[in-house]
């Protein structure tokens, strides 16, 4: 029951969940931006490069350039195309304008103007392949000759991508690893932080139905005010179950130790009664007694197995022990009416259960049989395995046939009890213990006569 | 404090066990006494754990009966201080609780048994004679009378020193009877003590266990006389 109504906390999501998700997206994300940044100025760096030796290239013819004779003369240098030899074989064209008139080289490649001194980068895509331009101009000043020299330089792209694509793959691998490694931390991260609220939440869990202790176990500081009010809660529980504890054993010592001295001097009384109206008076006073400290008894008891019921105390016990002691606890009483209580069991019969619980339910049915059994006959008590129950069987004259499907509730009385005192609650204890175990009680008429109580876990 | 109460022999009964009651309500103390005296048996009577404690130690018990809650504290305390002791004398908790969970701790403490008040004196006799017979501890002497005799804690009766064996009805019948040998007791009087309160029988029903005694003392010197309109009684012829 009560696992059913701590599974119904209203939850609004997961903090672990919440917690690795925000986790693992904030790594995906910084990821990605780490590739991203990685590739973007790798290349920029690599098209930098590129750029500072085709304007090494152009600088260099135009600098061989020179007026003489008031010819315009180009003599183009080895060097400004052996600089632009690449691993990968890059192909390479030159252009020259003079005032804007293709003057030698490859005239395909476009030609942009460009003013003296500076130089100017641009990229295209020429025959298929992907193209870096540079462009610069000079202007040449030779006795009346004054013309300006214009020329570009092209590289086609091939070793660079190479080295794009390397640097991308790397980027790549960089950005995985601190996938994975941010990942892992999450991990960690989560669980360290989860960990405490977890291992609180388990030592709750863990607790005796009794066991209302503050919790001693030190936690993160962000969990001390939960913490706290959890304590404090459970104090205050524990306080005013002690105190309503205190005020049953008080209210019943109050009741019942005046009623003992009542019973005492009724029973003295009797003894010294000889008139049959006075000792009938007698016997019904004790009756009367008997009966609502019995009734009372078993109110509390039967409050008291409600209340365990909701938080069962389940241990292993050995029933055949857990009988054989209350038999021990009830065979004076047994002798008294000369009844037999026989116990039919192997020495161990074991099983998960709440022994106080299980004690009052079996003190009830043995009790019930010891009400109803006939002088000089035997109560026989079967324990058995598998499923664990105990067989109470008196013969008595049985349960009332037309009311054994309703007898176990609450202060039903059979029919037949009259003359014997009972509160009608026995069974029901009985019931509801077995209830609480997952079990059943079963009451029938075996055909040989009397009744038979199995009390099933 | 209260004075150890004498023993007076109510009912012609022979002084036979020697209790000590530790309960703080003296209307309860004192009708559990007389009724005790009834049967023959001696009660000191305390109050408080001190007074117990004293008594205790200085006195011989066959039992004690004691309540749990007492004005100076809690009978556990007597309970731990007498078993510390190693005082062997039985006690028997008396308390106005009934639950199954302190009966289990009492029992741990070294309670030999338990009672519930309001408590039926005959239930209690009972138990005195479970508890006792279980320790084998008790003053009592074997009673004998011609050639039966009787041990009241072992149960056991003997007809020219062979074992009877007796149901417990015919026992408690026998002892009544043997403790007061040659006098009368009444049809009625055998019934109280022999019927608990829950059970309506007639006086007639007591006949029966009459009937059987007597063909248990068959062999021996001993009978069982009727007296008209009075009753039955034990003559050692």
């Amino acid at each position: 029951m009560s696992d059913q109504r701590a599974g119904k906390v209203n939850t609004s999501g997961s903090l672990r969940n919440t917690l690795m998700i925000s986790l693992i997206g904030g790594a995906v994300v910084l990821a990605v931006i780490l590739y991203l940044v990685v590739r973007t100025y790798a290349a920029q760096i690599a098209q930098s490069t590129q750029d500072r030796i085709l304007s090494a290239s152009v600088t260099s013819i135009l600098d061989a350039a020179a007026i003489r004779n008031d010819t315009l003369s180009v003599e183009l240098p080895y060097s400004a195309f052996s600089i632009l030899s690449t691993q990968a074989d890059d192909r390479f064209f030159y252009a020259l304008y003079q005032d804007g008139e293709f003057l030698s080289g490859y005239d395909r490649i476009i030609h942009i103007e460009t003013p003296p001194g500076e130089v100017q980068f641009v990229s295209g895509r020429f025959d298929g392949s992907d193209l870096r331009m540079a462009t610069a101009a000079r202007r040449l000043v030779g006795g009346t000759e004054r013309t300006t020299l214009s020329v570009t330089v092209a590289q086609t792209q091939e070793s660079l991508a190479g080295v794009l694509n390397r640097i991308s793959r790397n980027a790549a691998l960089l950005g995985f690893g601190f996938f994975a490694l941010m990942t892992l931390l999450s991990l960690w991260l989560t669980y360290a932080t989860i960990t405490p609220l977890t291992r609180l939440a388990a030592s709750v869990q863990r607790r005796g139905a009794e066991d209302l202790r503050p919790v001693a176990a030190p936690v993160p500081a962000e969990m001390a005010p939960l913490v706290g009010a959890l304590n404090s809660f459970m104090g205050r529980l524990s306080h005013s179950l002690n105190q309503s504890e205190e005020f049953i054993a008080e209210a019943a010592h109050r009741v019942r130790t005046p009623l003992a001295t009542v019973r005492s001097y009724a029973e003295t009384t009797l003894q010294r009664v000889d008139k049959l109206e006075n000792r009938q008076a007698l016997r019904s006073m004790v009756r009367a007694i008997d009966e609502s400290s019995r009734a009372a008894g078993q109110l509390l008891d039967h409050a008291m197995i409600t209340f365990r019921a909701d938080h069962l105390n389940k241990e292993e016990l050995n029933l055949t022990e857990l009988t054989q002691e209350l038999m021990q606890a009830m065979r004076p009483i047994a002798e008294m009416k000369d009844v037999e209580l026989d116990l039919i069991a192997s020495d161990t019969v074991y099983t998960e259960g709440d022994s106080i619980l299980l004690q009052n339910a079996l003190r009830n049915l043995i009790d019930n049989a010891l009400k109803y059994a006939p002088f000089e006959t035997a109560i026989t008590i079967k324990v058995s395995a598998n499923p664990a129950q105990v067989k109470v069987r008196d013969y008595g004259p049985g349960f009332p046939v037309d009311e054994i499907d309703e007898l176990a509730t609450r202060f039903r009385r059979g029919t037949n009890s009259e003359g014997i005192i009972g509160s009608g609650l026995g069974l029901t204890i009985a019931y509801d213990v077995a209830t609480a175990h997952g079990g059943t009680l079963t009451l029938t008429n075996p055909a040989e006569g009397g009744a038979c109580a199995i009390l099933s876990l | 404090m209260n004075l150890t109460q004498t023993c007076r022999a109510l009912g012609g009964a022979e002084c036979s066990m020697k209790f000590l009651l530790v309960e703080d309500n003296l209307d309860l103390a004192n009708a559990v006494t007389s009724r005790m005296l009834m049967d023959g048996h001696v009660v000191d009577h305390a109050e408080k754990i001190e007074d117990a404690k004293l008594f205790s130690d200085t006195g011989e018990y066959d039992l004690i009966l004691l309540d749990i809650m007492l004005p100076d504290g809690d009978g556990r305390s007597f309970l731990e201080h007498h078993r510390a002791k190693k005082r062997d004398t039985p006690v028997i908790v008396l308390t106005a609780r009934s639950q199954v969970s302190d009966r289990i701790s009492l029992l741990d403490l070294g309670a030999d048994d338990y009672m519930t008040k309001p408590f039926d004196h005959a239930e209690l006799q009972a138990r005195v004679r479970a508890v006792l017979r279980r320790n084998h501890g008790s003053s009592q002497p074997v009673i004998s009378v011609g050639d039966v005799s009787f041990d009241p804690v072992a149960g056991q009766m003997r007809v020219k020193g062979t074992p009877v064996k007796l149901r417990n009805r015919e026992l408690r019948l026998f002892e009544l009877l043997i403790n007061a040998p040659n006098q009368i007791f009444s049809k009625q009087k055998l019934c109280d003590r022999l019927f608990t309160f829950d059970e309506d029988v007639s006086e007639n029903a007591i006949e029966v266990y009459i009937g059987r005694l007597r063909k248990h003392l068959e062999p021996s010197s001993v009978t069982i006389t009727t007296h008209r309109g009075l009753g039955y009684k034990l003559d050692p012829r």
